[in-house]
């Protein structure tokens, strides 16, 4: 595949390894965190860390959207899903998620809720139009790069002055999530994880650019270099990070080049900014209350704003209180410190969200990473 | 969630929507966020919608460079 497969050439990525172990200082360690869960599941399925020397460490962050979505908010779209009237849209992603007591979208569904799974906002827009009799909500999820089709619909519906099409919006923001990992409250009753730099997200990036990041490199003095999900562009910013860490440069630095630029996509950001305001607190899955970080519909939209049209009440749910899911988003524990990890909580059967998306952690780690573990246990 | 694929457009068509091709499979997908897209661009999908364009020119450039780093010396890297 073009400008896929050119990006994980083994040979390449042995020898950028071998590049990044000659410029690593071996009395110096270095901690990386990747914000997204596309970085997450390439480390992990491409054994990146295994091509890289002891001291140089990656450290998996909160990026991925299904992960850090609270089970409140879960539960809020299963009780929405339930209504007699109402066809619930999702991204797949989204079925299995554990709401509280065992419940899922899956399940939901099997007991009659009508739940239907799009591969786009458009499609949802088009079950609205084909079944006027229906409420179509769309449950709306994920980073700055699925804000931007969800605006888009929004307009179209209010364009087509479409009547039972609305939005349960969930959009969160890449920065505040950041922001909140490095100085929250939280990060005192969690312990804190050293992080020298940051590996900033791909496509949130080709939406927001890479400006937004600035902040970061200078106000907490650590280097960001925003990257491709492909192997060889994890490893380039590796070493650019590395690079930085030893220069003692703490910059803004674009890896993905081919992909995003300094202010992203402007057509993308006015679309957003023409439908959504900032919210004063979202609750986030592990991270808790982040103020500024989530995303609702303007004034003007209301009419498509599904918590106003079902009056839907928040209310934060706990999560299962075995799940490290809070401490492993911080990156402060990792999957195998976890007491549920592959006994009861498997990708099959996921208790928490980091064993629900492919990009989680916990997920990632299942599928490539425990057979490394045993066969390190063996080797030691 | 957050992946996204290249596919490059083959036609486009009304309402901001073109067709691409992924790997030979054609798919109908908007690409109403994207400024200028034309027939032979390469764009980044992400659930049925373009978010960017690929640039060639720093596509090769990045595929240059990593080769570059991946026999540098010692010194001066990157
Ligand atoms: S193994 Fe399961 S329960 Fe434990 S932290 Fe991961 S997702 Fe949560």
């Amino acid at each position: 595949m073009k400008y896929v497969n050119e990006y994980r050439d083994g040979r390449l990525a042995r020898s950028l390894a071998e590049t990044i172990t000659r410029i690593a200082d071996p009395a110096k360690h270095y901690h990386f965190m990747e914000f997204c869960g596309g970085h997450t599941h390439a480390i992990s399925r491409y054994g990146i860390e295994d091509l890289l020397p002891a001291n140089v460490r990656m450290i998996h962050g909160p990026g991925c959207p299904v992960c850090v979505l609270p089970v409140g908010r879960i539960d809020a779209a299963i009780a929405l899903a339930e209504r007699p009237e109402v066809t619930l849209c999702t991204y797949g992603d989204l079925m299995r998620v554990p709401g509280s007591h065992g419940t899922s979208l899956l399940r939901a569904k099997a007991a009659g809720a009508d739940i239907r799974m799009v591969y786009s906002t458009l499609d949802a827009i088009g079950i609205a139009e084909a079944e006027p009799e229906r409420q179509v909500v769309f449950f709306a999820i994920g980073f700055e790069t699925t804000t931007p089709p969800t605006a888009l619909a929004i307009r179209l519906a209010a364009q087509k002055k479409l009547s039972n099409f609305s939005v349960f919006c969930n959009h969160v923001l890449t920065p505040s999530a950041i922001q909140n990992i490095l100085e929250s409250p939280d990060v005192r009753s969690l312990g804190t994880v050293r992080i020298d730099g940051f590996i900033g997200p791909a496509h949130v990036s080709t939406v927001i650019g890479t400006e937004p990041y600035n902040f970061f490199a200078e106000e907490f003095a650590k280097p960001v270099v925003v990257a491709g999900f492909e192997p060889l562009d994890v490893m380039q910013a590796i070493l650019m990070l590395i690079a930085q860490v030893n220069d003692g440069r703490h910059e803004v630095e674009n890896q993905y080049v081919r992909a995003v630029t300094p202010g992203g996509n402007a057509r993308a950001k006015a679309e957003v900014a023409e439908i959504f305001e900032l919210r004063k607190s979202f609750e986030w899955r592990g991270l808790g209350m982040v103020p500024y970080s989530g995303l609702r519909l303007k004034e003007a939209y209301a009419a498509f704003d599904a918590e106003r049209r079902f009056g839907i009440d928040y209310v934060p749910a706990r999560d299962n209180p075995a799940c490290e899911c809070g401490a492993i988003l911080r990156g402060v524990k990792k999957p195998v410190d976890c007491k549920l990890f592959g006994t009861v909580c498997t990708p099959e059967t996921p208790m928490g969200s980091c064993m629900v998306s492919a990009e989680g952690a916990c997920a990632a780690h299942w599928t490539y990473g425990r057979f490394r573990d045993h066969a390190r246990r063996k080797a030691s | 969630m957050c992946l996204a694929i290249p596919a490059e457009v083959t036609e486009l068509l009304p309402d901001g929507m073109a067709r691409v091709s992924l790997d030979g499979v054609g798919k109908v997908v908007s690409v109403a966020l994207v400024e200028d897209v034309a027939v032979g661009d390469y764009v980044v999908i992400h659930v049925g919608y373009a978010l960017t364009k690929i640039d060639p020119e720093e596509a090769r450039h990045t595929l240059a460079l990593l080769a570059e780093l991946a026999a540098a010396p010692a010194e001066g890297v990157p």
